[in-house]
């Protein structure tokens, strides 16, 4: 069953991803990112992570992609893209460079040393007093990585922050309301 | 015949190795910055499979704890991102990367 399961959501991702490079519309790409995003969220379900394929699916599925869409319903580029190429040798260069990373990955993939050790110590995914994933979750997030948690919190802040400083119109006041007819049409209705 | 069959962390290592190549080759290949954003979470994806793929492998819930930091990361490059993107085509009617060699310091 799991391994049916495994091989059904693999070939789902990698047909997903494919999708997402392949496709012209930049909106058929947003969908065929979810089609990865959720598969990818069933692979963390085979590996008993529930907390992180639920947080996997309302956090990526749900608001990044959205985001995504979001923007290209609000810039209007939702027409094909032509994947023409107007430099001669950037294609060659990009599939062997692909082709190196997954080369190396895999190298380190296969090896025992990558994937052989044994933790000394820490809190198991399963065993021991912890009780359920998403306890083990908090146990560690909120003891051992405390301080990296309160850095994400102003890493947060400052994208938030940031983000709104590059998107306002700088320099621009917001142009008043007319004030003047608008009782009279409410009085109308 | 199937049950004897087991599904090693290496299947996911592979798979994620293969997810990540696609999303570099994406980043490479693609010219609309939108695409290339989304490749960019492919990539990201990829790292958190492996993540928590070692998490099963090594016993260890740590892996699964890294993958918020991961999701974080990658909530505010997106934020960050997309508005350089608005701020973009403000000026331009365009997103390609080509467009942005207009850019001067």
């Amino acid at each position: 069953m799991t391994v049916v399961l495994f091989f059904l959501f693999a070939a789902l991702t990698i047909g997903g991803a494919l999708g997402v490079v392949l496709a012209r519309n930049p909106v058929h790409c947003a969908l065929f990112l979810v089609l990865t995003l959720v598969s990818v969220a069933v692979l963390f379900l085979l590996q008993d992570a529930q907390l992180v394929a639920a947080v996997q699916i309302i956090v990526y599925a749900g608001a990044i992609v959205v985001l995504f869409l979001f923007v290209i319903m609000l810039l209007g580029v939702d027409r094909p893209d032509t994947l023409e190429e107007p430099l001669r040798f950037q294609r060659p260069v990009a599939f062997s460079l692909g082709a190196i990373v997954l080369a190396e990955v895999l190298f380190l993939a296969g090896h025992r040393w990558a994937t052989g050790a044994h933790t000394a110590r820490g809190v198991g995914i399963k065993g021991g007093p912890f009780g359920s994933n998403i306890e083990r979750v908090a146990r560690v997030l909120f003891t051992t990585f405390l301080w990296p948690f309160q850095i994400t919190a102003a890493l947060l802040v400052i994208a938030v922050v940031g983000s709104v400083v590059l998107a306002r119109r700088s320099g621009e006041r917001p142009e008043p309301l007319p004030i003047d007819d608008a009782p009279a049409e409410e009085d109308a209705r | 015949m199937i049950a004897a069959f087991h599904v090693t962390p290496t299947f996911y290592l592979v798979l994620a190795a293969a997810l990540f190549s696609i999303g570099a080759i994406g980043l490479l290949v693609r010219r609309n910055v939108l695409v290339m954003f989304m490749c960019i979470e492919l990539m990201l994806n990829a790292v958190n499979l492996t993540f928590v793929a070692f998490a099963k492998a090594l016993n260890d819930i740590g892996g699964q704890v890294l993958v918020f930091f991961t999701l974080v990361v990658a909530a505010a490059e997106v934020a960050v991102g997309l508005a350089i993107i608005v701020a973009i085509f403000r000026r331009r009617r365009e997103a390609t990367a080509d467009d942005l060699r207009v850019l001067e310091g």
